[in-house]
């Protein structure tokens, strides 16, 4: 097994911290992984990303030009990756803010209204959990307790009052694909 | 050996280096390292240490110069121009014969240049870095653990010459995140006692820790003694890696994060059918020479890959004495190296030489 993310959003929007739990999961499930931020000059309002690889197999480059899965928070993001996915590959798209309706040319898109459901739970800025969520519930490469678990080791502890918000996005997001009896 | 942690390079490193008893760390921020100077002002008072970040890159080298002398482990770190200008102060700790650990976490150059991946400070740290004959030992991890490996390594390594060694980085080294585990810490304390040292004379005859040699006897067995202490290295304190060598017909030659981008490459040009292997040099002083001049009887040619217009490559040449084809393949830093154009540079060189 190998996987190749791009997280992709705005400054702000947690995307760094997508990947970071991501990659922390996938490290406690006994797999090989590593978490490359893009570390620019980039502000809060501009683009951001991080490459996120987990394989069974140990890793060569960090970097990815052309990632097998793209989960994007914004639309600038959006432009700048979807052409960068592999034929065969998936995006997931946080569809509260891309209004419009998208379609991949070879590749398989999933619409996740991120922002939509963390307003309804009363935090925008968990819309990424949710988007986390629905990622690893349709394609199954981490199991869900896993990244619960990973929330208080990778949040800081000054933020660690918000892990059952954190809890509660992941599950919704998660519930979108699977029905959570399964887990 | 405790339980794994996803950490960045930067704070892996500055770990390691306390785990290693570096209590002293004299610095001054600049992008990719930040993380470095960050981790040890928060964690080395924890450990009775000291932090400070001095006026300038002069002064804490200098600083870096005053607690080597004293006799302790203590450490800067930098990125490619404060590294410039720490030079000069490093020069005077290999003049004074000081143990210390310097990180160069670099960035594409020449001036202020920019902050991504670069190699572009291999001649600088390699070829003596400042005024003067003398060398570091210069280490160049190409993962989260081989850093976190390296600098436990590079106190004692230090210890061992009684000089200056480097841990060569770069923002991808620096920036990225990887699991990895740490060697027990270790208590600097109990470790043997540096008799040279400057840390009180009462009841011994006074030390003297100088960089100045008028006496042009004394100044040219110094200079006889650090060659000495180079070419010991060279016998025994050269690492390397190698992948896929052993039926190689071509043989990529990439350090730290080109060695990364390179391993992808010639992965899928094995897929295609090519025998490629890689030779990856871990120390870059003293540099891994013998095992590619044994690798020339073998393979029909060298690729050295660098994110940098062409430096190692000359090193690789010296080795390889004109014996088989060297080719040279980089990108000078900003603009990322991908597996896609070193394996059309694998097919073409193959089809060169076949």
């Amino acid at each position: 097994m190998k996987k190749e993310l791009i997280i992709a959003g705005f400054g702000g929007q947690g995307v760094m911290f997508m990947g970071k739990m991501l990659a922390h999961s996938g490290m406690k499930e006994g797999l090989e992984v590593t978490w490359m931020p893009s570390y620019g000059p980039e502000m809060r309002g501009g683009t951001a990303h991080c490459t996120v690889k987990i394989s069974t197999e140990r890793i060569a480059s960090p970097f990815c030009s052309h990632p097998d899965t793209l989960l994007v928070m914004n639309r600038p993001s959006l432009e700048k990756f979807q052409p960068r996915v592999r034929a065969g590959g998936s995006m997931y798209y946080n569809s509260s803010m891309i209004e419009q309706e998208i379609s991949g040319q070879e590749i398989d898109v999933a619409a996740v209204p991120a922002n939509k459901i963390a307003e309804e739970l009363g935090n925008p800025r968990i819309a990424n959990m949710v988007m986390l969520g629905a990622y690893i519930a349709r394609e199954e490469i981490v199991d869900l307790m896993t990244i619960n678990n990973s929330l208080a080791a990778v949040l800081p502890e000054e933020k660690h009052n918000l892990i059952d918000i954190n809890l509660e996005a992941l599950k919704r997001g998660y519930s979108l694909y699977t029905s959570l009896e399964k887990s | 050996m405790g339980e794994k942690k996803l950490m960045k390079g930067n704070e892996a490193i500055a770990e390691a280096a306390i785990r290693a008893g570096c209590r002293y760390f004299f610095g001054y921020p600049i992008t990719p390292q930040n993380e470095i100077p960050a981790y040890m002002s928060r964690r080395l008072p924890e450990e009775g240490g000291v932090f400070l970040q001095a006026e300038s890159e002069v002064a804490a080298s200098n600083m870096v110069y005053g607690a080597a002398g004293a006799g302790a482990r203590v450490m800067t770190s930098s990125s490619s121009p404060g590294i410039s200008l720490k030079a000069e102060g490093i020069s005077y700790i290999a003049a004074a014969e000081l143990p210390c650990v310097i990180v160069n976490m670099m960035r594409g150059g020449p001036g202020l240049g920019g902050i991504e991946p670069s190699q572009s400070d291999y001649f600088q740290a390699t070829k003596g870095m400042a005024h003067g004959n003398f060398h570091l030992l210069v280490m160049a991890p190409s993962s989260v653990q081989e850093g976190v490996d390296l600098m436990s390594q590079a106190f004692d390594l230090a210890d061992k010459y009684r000089g200056p060694v480097m841990l060569l980085g770069d923002g991808m080294i620096g920036q990225m995140m990887e699991p990895v585990e740490f060697p027990e810490k270790i208590d600097p304390t109990e470790l043997p006692p540096k008799e040279w040292a400057t840390d009180g004379a009462r009841g011994r005859e006074k030390n003297v820790i100088n960089s100045l040699y008028l006496d042009p006897d004394v100044l040219e067995n110094l200079n006889w003694k650090l060659q000495e202490k180079y070419e010991q290295m060279q016998r025994e304190d050269v690492k390397y890696e190698e992948y896929h060598m052993e039926d190689a017909v071509v043989a990529v030659i990439a350090y730290g994060t080109a060695a990364r981008i390179a391993l992808d490459a010639v992965q899928a040009a094995r897929e295609d059918g090519i025998r490629v292997g890689l030779i990856r040099p871990i120390t870059l002083f003293p540099f891994p020479e013998q095992v590619i001049a044994r690798a020339s009887a073998q393979v029909d040619a060298f690729l050295t890959t660098e994110l940098s217009t062409g430096q190692m490559v000359e090193d690789v040449r010296l080795a390889v004495k004109g014996r088989t084809p060297v080719f040279f393949h980089g990108r000078p830093g900003g603009n990322m190296l991908t597996p896609e154009e070193l394996l059309e540079e694998i097919k073409k060189i193959r089809g060169e030489v076949q």
